[in-house]
């Protein structure tokens, strides 16, 4: 964490109030994002318990599995969770624009703009917490290989009609929400604590109701104690009165309140199957219908706190003005989605189960680009966070103090000013550093010639001075302006060009389809596209 | 990888260090110009001679009448490798691909006749030996592939580095040193940690987890270490494949024509000048990473270092050497402290020491280093600052000496932080561990400590 991070947690661990680590929203957020709270059953990965869904605030959408362990309950939760999910994605699916990309022609081979559709917004969908994310990706999986009765008519346990697109669409949004900076899958934790510190430990943050606290505390009360509060106090049945964000439950809850009401349902379901008669069933049926109904009272009452608290969440948010690149950053998601979109449309299988070598290393190049780019971007459009790489010695601001012009050497010199800058900053500058400014948007370069002996900065101004012997007019800097320099640069190049995957080298195991007949020792099996796994003993007990 | 038992002679006193290193060029020689693997892999430790076994086996390779690249990590490392090439054979035509940036290459090239140097690969086909950097490499395309390739730091480069270039040659010869540091990402990469082809390993790793039966040879001399460092650094750091020191305690020797004022910086220098090790203690705390004190005990003790007229003696030269500043670095954990220790240099009128953090100094050899603890005056220890790789590069800098500055406490720092990084299936666990490295090193200094003030 840096200097400035760790000054703000001290800040707000003494005075008891959170404290800002940006002036600017540095996500997107839409104007009808899809706010889910999944719940899931205390020791069995992957069961849902239930979930609050929806785009209205007032008004959120109830699922619950009232038996947990029941599969065929499962699937029609998520059945119901694909009825809400899937309309709302697809509603983004036809308002297109023009936009231009560039493609590798099929038959020359040459690198060519191609004209396409560019979804003109994306569903955004926004978690409480990052185990919330791990639980739409947990899902994604889960659903994405399971074939309908209309794909495979001999599946022996068919899923419901839209299950398996689902899976497919929850696995891209989990995927996607490991690029820095995308915003198509956001937890409300992770938004919260990039905006505000406070004064507990990072795995502290992941409690949405003690970071909502710090960061909502009144003037005048103490966000610290409300945090603890939120985190610790019970009412006299022991219950959390802030229930956990999800999707795990607390434990008191499960045994106290959820474990016998599902005991009372259990009960109810296996007597109207022995119900003898219609008129026995009748009265069986309404108190399996209490029982269902009590259990739905359970989950609403758990899953309800942390929804009203993601809501006050985008509330705390959107009183920050958004930050100017974020733009750019959602464009990018925009992109995400219609990829994902065209290559549903085009009936592709669904996402491997692992990655090739060739997609590992393709997606890990574009996060670490999609980093540093962020990064830069966060700074350029933030004071706070500029000052905090200022600190860290990565930028500094200053006044101009003079401006000498002088020429490259050579048979065409080039201007190549020598601007003398005074600043409070100690930027770790060495002979040759290269520094930028933003000049209309666009990186200026400059490069660091020397400290002069009362201790300004000369830089010499390297490009962006038109191409004529004189720069143009306000591309050089003047005695007296006040500029902001960073030792980062402000835009990534694009790294090198990997080999297709069906030309993987021998290096990394050669292309995926003989990996996977002749598997090196220590080798785990490639990803077979959407094969089913083998049947083994274990399957069948 | 299983490590394979070194054979030491059962006489220690029988080991020829310049024979058994012969022995060991001879058999990669061999396997590289004649064995029947694609790749061929070299484990060197610090200062066993890697860049003069890459250099040879180019002029080997380019000589049978085989065409080479030579892939690189850093601009530095190709440049180095370019002026060693012409150094060893100045009628050799070499090739220096490099990137459209403004000074891309060092300017000391520019004199050598047979080097070509170009931007474009296009440029430089024909010649016996093309180098650059992996990065270069990676936006190389449509070429006819290069029958030899040479690796260099390849424990250094990353497995997705290794994905853009491999198609460019058809068998290789990997050198690096396995207890540098690790390759690392700025980016979550966890998913694919086990799989064989994970693109935030380490190259050598992937080759390896794909091609198990590629010939994995072992350089078994460091003649950069002095007796008083191969032995710890070995046995800390390579526990499974050690190393000896080329040289003997008697032909390596540190001496100063001043004599110690008796302050705790003069008796840590006579300290490490005796022993090869010295830790300058200060009292324990808790400090920023840019602790004050450390940087500028640090940075007196590069004084008195210059001060005090030092002379180095070794097997390289008849007569002792001056100890410059240019023989002297200092390393760091983190740039920022690399920074407060060059603001501090300054202050007392040094220049021209090297001063960087440990991923900088790798592949670099001084007489003297100056380490400022990674664990100095934390409150905790963090996987960043337990990295095996980074004290292995701190501690193997030096021909002649090793002085270390660090707060007290770092023992029970580590006592209170054992390593908690999640276990990853698949994953091949990293031994020893950073933690039990530091406790080795630790105690060894332990014996060559000078509390101050």
């Amino acid at each position: 964490m840096s200097l400035i991070d760790n000054l703000a947690r001290l800040d707000a661990a003494t005075t008891g109030r959170a404290q800002p680590r940006a002036t600017v929203r540095h996500r997107h957020l839409s104007q009808r994002p899809l706010v889910f709270v999944p719940l899931i059953t205390a020791g069995e990965a992957g069961a849902p318990l239930g979930a609050l869904i929806g785009t209205e605030r007032t008004s959120p959408r109830l699922l619950t599995v009232a038996q947990p362990r029941d599969r065929d309950l499962r699937f029609a939760f998520l059945s119901r969770l694909a009825e809400i999910l899937l309309p709302y994605v697809e509603s983004y699916a036809d308002d297109v624009e023009p936009a231009e990309r560039t493609e590798a022609d099929p038959e020359t081979g040459k690198r060519v703009k191609v004209e396409v559709e560019l979804c003109a917004d994306a569903p955004q969908l926004i978690v409480p917490s990052r185990t919330g994310i791990e639980f739409v990706r947990l899902l994604g999986r889960s659903m994405r290989f399971r074939r309908t009765a209309e794909q495979d008519p001999d599946a022996p346990y068919p899923a419901p009609p839209r299950v398996p697109l689902l899976g497919r669409w929850l696995t891209h949004y989990g995927e996607r929400s490991r690029v820095p900076g995308s915003s198509l899958l956001l937890a409300m934790t992770d938004l919260l604590s990039r905006h505000w510190a406070t004064g507990q430990s990072s795995l502290e943050e992941q409690h949405l109701g003690a970071l909502l606290a710090w960061i909502e505390a009144p003037e005048g009360t103490s966000g610290a104690d409300a945090a603890l509060r939120a985190e610790l106090a019970r009412d006299a049945d022991g219950q959390l009165l802030c229930p956990p964000a999800g999707p795990a439950t607390d434990p008191a809850f499960d045994n106290q309140l959820l474990a016998p009401a599902i005991e009372r349902h259990d009960r109810a379901r296996t007597a109207l199957a022995a119900a003898a008669d219609g008129v026995e069933a009748d009265a069986l049926l309404a108190s399996l219908g209490a029982a269902e109904r009590e259990i739905d009272a359970l989950v609403a009452s758990r899953t309800r706190p942390t929804w009203d608290a993601v809501w006050r969440g985008l509330d705390a948010l959107c009183t920050l003005p958004e930050a100017p690149h974020t733009v750019d950053r959602w464009r990018g998601d925009r992109w995400s989605f219609t990829g994902h979109r065209d290559r549903v449309a085009a009936g592709e299988p669904p996402q491997p189960r692992v990655d090739d070598a060739v997609t590992a290393a393709n997606k890990l190049a574009t996060r670490e680009r999609e980093q540093a780019r962020l990064d830069a971007q966060e700074a350029l459009d933030d004071p706070l966070v500029m000052a905090g790489r200022r600190l860290a010695g990565e930028a500094f601001a200053g006044e101009v103090t003079d401006v000498v012009m002088a020429y490259s050497e050579g048979r065409a010199p080039r201007p190549r000013p020598l601007v003398t800058v005074r600043t409070p900053d100690r930027p770790q500058l060495d002979e040759g550093v290269k520094a930028y400014r933003s000049l209309a948007g666009k990186p200026q370069s400059f490069q660091f010639v020397t400290h002069t002996p009362d201790g300004a900065l000369v830089l010499r101004l390297l490009d962006k001075m038109g191409r004529g012997k004189e720069p143009e007019p306000g591309s050089v800097p003047e005695v007296g302006d006040h500029v902001c320099w960073t030792l980062f640069e402000h835009e990534q190049r694009g790294g090198p060009r990997l080999p297709d995957p069906e030309d993987t080298p021998w290096t990394h195991g050669g292309p995926p389809e003989t990996a996977a007949t002749t598997p090196a020792v220590g080798t785990p099996p490639a990803p077979v596209g959407d094969r089913p796994d083998p049947v083994t003993a274990e399957d069948i007990l | 990888m299983n490590p394979v038992p070194f054979p030491f002679p059962a006489n220690p006193a029988s080991f020829d260090p310049g024979a058994e290193a012969t022995r060991a060029t001879d058999a990669i020689l061999r396997d590289t110009l004649d064995g029947a693997h694609r790749g061929v892999v070299v484990d060197s430790p610090p200062g066993a001679g890697k860049s003069t076994l890459v250099v040879r086996a180019a002029l080997e390779l380019a000589a049978a009448g085989r065409p080479l690249m030579v892939v690189a990590q850093t601009n530095a490392q190709v440049d180095d490798l370019v002026l060693r090439l012409a150094e060893k054979n100045s009628d050799l035509p070499v090739g220096r691909l490099h990137s459209s940036d403004p000074d891309p290459y060092d300017k000391a090239l520019d004199a050598l006749p047979n080097v070509r140097k170009s931007a474009k690969v296009g440029d430089l086909s024909g010649l016996d030996v093309v180098v650059s950097t992996a990065a270069k490499w990676g936006h190389v395309k449509d070429v006819e592939p290069w029958r030899h390739a040479i690796v260099d730091e390849a424990y250094q480069m990353r497995s997705d580095a290794l994905l853009a270039v491999a198609g460019l040659f058809e068998r290789a010869l990997f050198v690096g040193d396995p207890g540098q540091l690790d390759p690392f990402a700025i980016a979550e990469a966890e998913q694919w940690a086990g799989l064989a082809y994970d693109p935030s390993a380490s190259a050598v790793t992937t080759l390896l987890a794909h091609n198990p039966g590629l010939p994995q040879h072992r350089l078994p001399v460091s003649w950069r270490l002095p007796a008083s460092a191969a032995p710890l650094v070995s046995d800390a750091f390579y526990p499974f494949t050690p190393f000896r020191s080329g040289t003997e305690h008697a032909d390596r020797a540190l001496d100063f024509a001043v004599p110690s004022d008796g302050s705790g910086p003069d008796r840590v220098i006579d300290e490490a000048a005796l022993s090869g090790w010295g830790l300058l203690e200060l009292p324990a705390r808790h400090t920023p990473r840019t602790d004050p004190e450390a940087v500028r005990a640090v940075a007196l003790v590069v004084r008195r270092l210059l001060d005090r007229g030092g002379a180095a003696t070794s097997e390289r030269a008849p007569e002792p050497v001056p100890l410059t500043a240019d023989r002297i670095a200092v390393g760091t954990a983190h740039r920022d402290q690399a920074a407060a220790v060059r603001g501090a240099l300054a202050a007392l009128g040094v220049v021209d020491v090297t001063v960087d953090t440990a991923n900088r100094l790798q592949g670099r050899e001084f007489d003297v280093t100056v380490v400022l603890h990674p664990l100095s005056g934390r409150p905790d220890a963090t996987a960043f600052h337990l990295e095996t790789g980074r004290l292995c590069v701190l501690a193997s800098r030096h021909r002649h000496a090793c002085i270390v500055v660090c707060r007290a406490g770092v023992d029970t720092l580590l006592d209170d932080h054992p390593s908690t990084e999640p276990v990853q299936l698949g994953v091949t666990v990293k031994f020893p561990d950073g933690w039990e490295a530091n406790h080795a090193i630790l105690s060894r200094l332990a014996h060559h400590r000078i509390p101050w003030p």
